[in-house]
């Protein structure tokens, strides 16, 4: 297997060739905050929270979908960089209804780690307190719309891990929400297994095990990564 | 079919064609003002006349003058009538036999028409489009049987690649270069898409090509899959064309019939179908990620480059995709040569370009010029000038371009010169504004444009799109402060550097050229903060 070498944030890295630009920081313990990439599932670039800089070419590149190349020099932590980030986490915040006092996910949700890895106390945009709806007809989960950043890990994983596609993107803009079935409530999806992998991919307390309350909201994240080296490698202990 | 039976074709089909040919559009923007009722009383005039072995009516694709349309044209006279009437439709005919013309006579040696040079629309307003014969005997697909038979694909390529034709699509990507690229991707399988998802507000260049000359691009289109090594070619157009699919549909009946697309092209070895894929109303579809995902079946999102098309594009294999005006120019270059092609435009943009040009200007409609003419030459002496008052920008690009002002109007028109003041190429769009236009209002009905069609994937683009139309509705509302507008300007520049495709790395275009060329009429609408003038404004964030 090839190997290449790049440096990121001045640190030395050597990593397969094929790997991206996320696992090379992963491997060299620099942390880029993400909220569309977990193992397990494929990347889709679509947060932008990972962007980095690449000496030599202009544009921003995303690091969960860019593969390493040699003599690469990465740098993550520009004082752009750091700007975007911030201004990515706010208008995520401005964009739903998060409610961090009230969520299942409070103290255990990854867009409120986000928010304090790039240093957001308050968003600089107006709040859109957008209409949005709870679905709790299925009767182990609930889905509430009002904390979904459409990230679109839960249409991911129950796509690519349980097999089952029960959920998708419906609309466009900032009307899209993710629709279960052919837009039916969950608990009338025929096709929903309930594994309970998108409760657990969820990065925030948008899909919860009912029952939950505040602050009460856990996963087992990495699930996904066993699953998928035990498929490929066949490798079932974890 | 081979080349003498081509010619056997075109030979039957000149011999059958009247000495005088009255030409009527009948694209979409004259079929609106009735040029299907003025078709139809020239053809009963022609008739009435007893002039039908010495006249044919032929309906025709768009002539250009769309603002002044329906457009009846009669050759050899070259005679233009203008905003022709059913009623005053048989004048015409009986002006033929010595009588007088009812209609407006157009001047046909116009600015408008003279400084035109026509090579993607060089058979618009001449052939029949729903009939083959028509475009054979103006030459068509000898093109096609010169690369099949005497030019080695890498021959075609070369030749492309020598001509200097950039992508029309807007980007401008040298058109070549992405030939060279798929042609060496290794793989059996390989497709070409052109993308006929024109969505720009204000522009209809490539409804009017597909519409007037479907064959055009359809050679093209096959030219290129016998130089990349592609059997298989999709044309993806939007719905809202319907006449255009119309047509097109009718174009590939016509040309697998006579063994000119489908398999063994011209008694060959090579094979070439073509199939269409009507858009479901999505502009994102025309980035060429979303249009690949959308053609499978898939919804319309763009997906993060690379791997580009060229490498695994269309169900994974190499493909492709190119914009309807940059088929439409293959087969003059193949015909004429590269050097030929070269010698047209500037040192980095050559050939021509199509432009829709709109707006507060006298003539309205499809212009062809040579690449480096500049806008001045466009708005004042080919559109005319505004009817009352003097231009004040001229807006190119749609939604992901910007707005040149007027004192700028001496840039010349190409990909380069464009990018550096601001504004882009684009597709075509060339909308002319005067002093009643406000700029502000200007980004915010293209804000409004790009928030309404992003897919909604990546974060920027899904959810600056809307700040910034809420700020540019908050200026307009005369509620913004200082403080808003550099907000205004540092999310241009986040969605601009962060978005995941085109559509959002250009939507805060109109706004940052605004911003850059009329700043004046921001600072116009900003308002002292609340703490400074003693009003609670309270209220505000909650109406917004």
């Amino acid at each position: 297997m090839a190997v290449k070498t790049l440096k990121i944030d001045d640190i030395d890295v050597a990593i397969e060739a094929g790997a991206t630009l996320l696992q090379a920081a992963q491997e060299a313990g620099v942390p880029i905050p993400k909220l569309c990439a977990m193992k397990g599932i494929s990347s889709i670039g679509a947060c932008r929270l990972c962007l980095v800089e690449v000496e030599g070419i202009n544009k921003l590149l995303p690091a969960c979908v860019t593969e390493v190349a040699e003599g690469m020099v990465v740098h993550t932590q520009t004082p752009k960089l750091q700007e975007y980030r911030r201004m990515t986490v706010e208008l995520i915040f401005a964009e739903g209804n998060h409610v961090c006092s009230i969520c299942v996910a409070n103290g255990n949700c990854e867009l409120q780690d986000v928010a304090i890895e790039v240093g957001m106390d308050h968003s600089r945009f107006t709040y859109r307190f957008p209409d949005r709806g709870v679905d709790l007809s299925h009767p182990s989960f609930g889905i509430d719309h009002n904390r979904c950043i459409l990230c679109t890990r839960c249409v991911r994983v129950c796509d690519e891990v349980e097999g089952a596609h029960v959920w998708d993107v419906a609309n466009r803009g900032a009307a899209c929400y993710i629709v279960s079935g052919l837009n039916q409530p969950w608990g009338e999806v025929s096709a929903c297994t309930s594994c309970g992998k998108c409760v657990d991919a969820c990065p925030t307390g948008a899909i919860f095990r009912k029952g939950e309350t505040t602050g009460e909201k856990q996963r087992d994240r990495d699930k996904f990564a066993f699953l998928s080296t035990a498929r490929e490698k066949r490798e079932w202990t974890r | 079919m081979n080349l003498t039976e081509l010619l056997d074709v075109a030979a039957a089909e000149k011999a059958r064609q009247r000495p005088i040919k009255v030409h009527c559009c009948t694209s979409t923007g004259c079929r609106s003002a009735n040029a299907t009722a003025v078709m139809g009383n020239l053809q009963q005039a022609v008739e009435n006349e007893n002039l039908s072995d010495q006249v044919e009516v032929i309906g025709v694709g768009c002539m250009g003058f769309c603002g002044r349309g329906p457009l009846v044209q009669i050759d050899p006279q070259d005679d233009l009538y203008e905003e022709v009437t059913p009623e005053d439709a048989p004048s015409i005919i009986e002006a033929l036999n010595g009588g007088s013309a009812k209609s407006i006579k157009g001047d046909a040696q116009h600015p408008f028409f003279a400084r035109q040079m026509k090579i993607v629309r060089q058979h618009s307003g001449k052939v029949d489009p729903e009939r083959i014969e028509s475009y054979i005997a103006l030459g068509g697909y000898q093109s096609l049987f010169k690369v099949l038979y005497e030019m080695e694909p890498v021959d075609v390529v070369g030749e492309i690649q020598q001509s200097g034709l950039r992508g029309r699509g807007g980007g401008g990507y040298p058109t070549g270069l992405k030939w060279a690229t798929v042609a060496k991707m290794p793989g059996n399988q390989k497709y070409v898409i052109c993308n006929g998802d024109e969505g720009d507000p204000g522009a209809f260049m490539d409804r009017s090509v597909l519409e007037s000359d479907p064959h055009l691009v359809l050679e093209g289109m096959a030219i290129a899959g016998y130089a990349i090594g592609a059997n298989h070619g999709y044309i993806y157009v939007r719905a809202e064309y319907p006449l255009a699919i119309k047509r097109l549909q009718k174009a590939i009946q016509q040309a697998k019939k006579y063994g000119l697309l489908g398999s063994q092209v011209f008694d060959s070895p090579f094979d070439f179908k073509v199939d269409i894929r009507i858009g479901a109303g999505a502009f994102v579809c025309g980035e060429e990620t979303a249009l690949i995902q959308s053609i499978e079946g898939g919804r319309g999102n763009p997906v993060p480059r690379p791997p580009y098309p060229a490498e695994k594009g269309l169900y994974g294999c190499p493909t492709l995709i190119n914009n309807v005006e940059t088929f439409a120019n293959i087969t003059s270059i193949i015909r004429e040569g590269a050097d030929w092609y070269a010698s047209i435009g500037t040192e980095n943009s050559k050939g021509t370009k199509v432009f829709a040009l709109t707006g507060k200007i006298r003539n309205n409609g499809l212009i062809e010029v040579p690449m480096g003419i500049t806008l001045r030459e466009i708005v004042e002496d080919m559109g005319g000038g505004v009817p009352d008052g003097e231009v004040k920008a001229v807006q190119t690009g749609g939604p992901s371009g910007g707005c040149i002002p007027a004192s700028m109007l001496d840039t010349p028109v190409d990909y380069d010169s464009l990018r550096a003041i601001g504004s882009m190429m684009g597709s075509g769009g060339m909308v002319v504004m005067d002093h009643t236009t406000s700029m502000v209002e200007i980004a915010q009905f293209y804000m409004e444009f790009c928030r309404g069609e992003t897919c909604g994937k990546c974060v920027p683009c899904r959810t600056g799109t809307v700040q910034l139309y809420a700020l540019l509705t908050k200026l307009l509302k005369r509620q913004a402060t200082a403080a808003d507008l550099e907000k205004l300007e540092a999310l241009c520049l986040m969605v601009r550097d962060t978005s995941l495709c085109g559509l959002g790395q250009s939507a805060p275009n109109p706004v940052l050229s605004t911003l850059k060329y009329f700043r004046q009429e921001y600072d116009d609408l900003l308002v002292q903060p609340a703490y400074l003038n003693g009003t609670s404004s309270a209220a505000e964030a909650v109406t917004l």
